[in-house]
């Protein structure tokens, strides 16, 4: 039986000050299980980076709780927050956010050098990862050497390194052509078979939805629907 | 190499023309501090010289001399009083003064003379590399430094110049005996520079005390003290500090120095807390992720840090290879920069202890960061 991996309850969030104050958050629960893929689409402004951002505990509800692999977040402060980050969540973003000045291989030894792990131990492993997203031949190139997909590749290496519980991705296909999208979800759906480990992917891309376990709608701050990946692809096919 | 340093390395070399810019904010920085510690050390060293080149352990005094040139007189009987007290095993007149010097073509420079007796305990001339000592004995001897042959009109021993109106004869020639307030030091014997300055012969500007084997010398200045009416007794090294008071501080030059080398320091830690402050905002992005992947605060700041040490041992470098060779410069001059081991590690650490203090605007900038940074598109 998998377990829960992430769990968020009654999620309220504002954002902004004064006039311009809105609700981007209006009671979101959900909960993540190992070995799941689930999607989190909706229209921009619907509240999914900022369900993101706290759900990564980068940012902090103004009410409901977090729980990541069974731990309550809301007692922590910023550095026990970073310490789970480190140690528990991986991150997968849009535009990368490689290090222009490092190769691929420290880029993904970073995620391990922020935990204080071995230098020898730690590129070891990021050779390894390197090679299972099909770039250890690629390990000395900068990000600048590499193509959109490749460099997406690296970050998801980044993110699975550590052997994070949770997979955070924010429209990690966005900026890359089918063939190389494609690519990187079918590694993103092989890192959710661990029983141990689920993939949140935030996203508007509907061709990515042959990968899902789960697809959640969320509008105005609210989720709308739940769906299996099947039902949600059916949907797609019937419109 | 650790991923941290290895980050801070590229962060600071990814932009030359900016890396450049703040290594030569740190040189210009660090060349202002060193040229005024360096002048400072000079000045210090050279305003003893004679109390340091002294075989003195005790100096007797007219009451409130300020320093080695201080024109007051004492009266030279104290003298046999001095020798009167146990453990004093010598003491010795010194006359010091300015005379007018003529050159054989007739203009006149001023000189300072010093005049002490040519046997036994005086302040006599060092580093004698042209004739004798002994030949000072040679009525109207004298001995100069090489430094001012041309300001002197000379060229060598034996030649002739007049001192207040008496023939005096280049007997020996030293080398690296300088004034810091230019005036060539002229050494004779101390009858002669009696005449020369127009002292009274029952006059003396100093009495240079030498202790018995094993006398201790602070009894001695005791009884010294005790015994002798009128004049202040005191250790060369109370001497020298005195000495160094005056011309530091009771005259501002020292200040002066001190406040060149504060604005120097003012320089490179604006110069260097810029470049900083840009550097982590250009990368204010790759800071962001960091946070975001979870690195502790500390982890940051020690990318921040390296940056800074990194940028202070290069500008450091830089700085010390100038000092060297502007220490080298005014090696002959009067006032010479002065390089000591010393120097060069309190210069190196004050380098290091600014571009620390430089990273702080970066660290407070860093510790502001937003890490949700890292899902704007």
């Amino acid at each position: 039986m998998t377990e829960i991996v992430l769990e968020a309850t009654d999620l309220v969030h504002h954002l902004g000050q004064g006039a311009g104050r809105v609700q981007a958050l209006k009671g979101v629960s959900l909960a993540l299980k190992g070995g799941e893929l689930v999607l989190l689409m909706g229209p921009s402004g619907s509240g999914k980076t900022t369900l993101l951002s706290i759900l990564g505990c980068l940012m902090t509800p103004d009410a409901g709780t977090v729980k990541v692999g069974g731990q309550a977040v809301a007692a922590l402060d910023a550095e026990a927050l970073a310490k789970l980050r480190r140690e528990r969540i991986g991150f997968i973003f849009q535009s990368y956010h490689l290090f222009p000045t490092l190769n691929a291989e420290d880029n993904v030894r970073l995620a391990l050098d922020v935990r204080g792990e071995r230098a020898r131990a730690a590129k070891l492993a990021a050779r390894e990862v390197l090679a299972t997203v099909g770039l250890g031949h690629k390990r000395k190139s900068l990000p600048r050497e590499l193509s959109g997909g490749e460099q997406q590749r690296v970050a998801i290496a980044r993110a699975i390194v550590g052997k994070a519980q949770v997979i955070l991705a924010d429209e990690p296909t966005g900026a890359l052509d089918t063939a190389n999208g494609q690519a990187v979800m079918a590694l993103l759906a092989d890192i959710a078979k661990d029983p141990a480990r689920a993939v949140l992917v935030v996203t508007h891309d509907p061709r990515i939805l042959p990968f899902a376990s789960r697809v959640i709608h969320i509008e105005d701050g609210r989720i709308v629907s739940e769906e299996s990946g099947g039902e949600s692809m059916k949907k797609v096919s019937n419109a | 190499m650790s991923l941290q340093f290895r980050l801070a390395s590229r962060n600071l070399f990814h932009d030359r023309l900016r890396f450049i810019a703040t290594i030569i904010g740190i040189i210009f920085s660090i060349v202002l501090v060193t040229v005024q510690m360096g002048l400072y050390v000079g000045f210090r060293l050279m305003v003893t010289t004679m109390i340091d080149h002294a075989p003195a352990e005790l100096w007797i005094m007219p009451v409130g001399t300020k320093c080695f040139e201080d024109p007051s007189l004492l009266d030279e009987r104290q003298r046999f009083r001095a020798l009167a007290v146990p453990g004093v095993a010598e003491a010795t007149p010194l006359v010091i003064g300015y005379a007018q010097w003529r050159l054989p073509q007739g203009t006149t420079t001023p000189v300072f003379v010093v005049g002490s007796e040519l046997r036994g305990l005086g302040l006599h001339p060092w580093n004698v590399v042209e004739g004798r000592l002994d030949d000072l004995s040679v009525p109207g001897a004298v001995a100069i430094d090489q430094t001012y042959f041309e300001r002197l009109g000379i060229t060598g021993v034996e030649q002739a110049a007049e001192l207040r109106d008496r023939k005096v004869q280049v007997m020996a020639v030293t080398k690296g005996i300088r004034s810091f307030t230019t005036t060539p030091y002229v050494f004779t014997d101390v009858e002669r520079a009696r005449s020369f300055t127009g002292i009274a012969p029952n006059k003396a500007s100093y009495l240079l005390v030498k202790l018995a084997p094993g006398a201790d010398l602070w009894t001695v200045q005791q009884a010294v003290r005790a015994n002798l009416a009128d004049v202040e007794v005191l250790t060369a090294a109370e001497f020298a500090s005195r000495s160094r008071s005056f011309w530091l501080f009771g005259t501002g030059a020292g200040a002066a120095l001190f406040a060149g080398a504060l604005l120097g320091l003012i320089v490179g830690t604006v110069i260097v807390a810029q470049t900083l402050y840009s550097s982590t905002k250009d990368h204010i992005n790759e800071f962001a992720t960091l946070r975001a992947i979870g690195s502790t605060s500390r982890y940051i700041y020690t990318v921040i840090i390296w940056q800074a040490l990194l940028s202070a041992i290069v500008g450091f470098a830089g700085a010390a290879a100038i000092g060297k060779i502007v220490a080298a410069a005014t090696a002959e001059s009067a006032l010479p920069v002065i390089m000591t081991p010393l120097l060069t590690v309190a210069l190196f650490v004050l380098t290091l202890t600014m571009c620390i203090g430089s990273a702080i605007a970066a660290i407070v900038k860093v510790m502001r960061i937003d890490p949700t940074l890292v899902f704007s598109r």
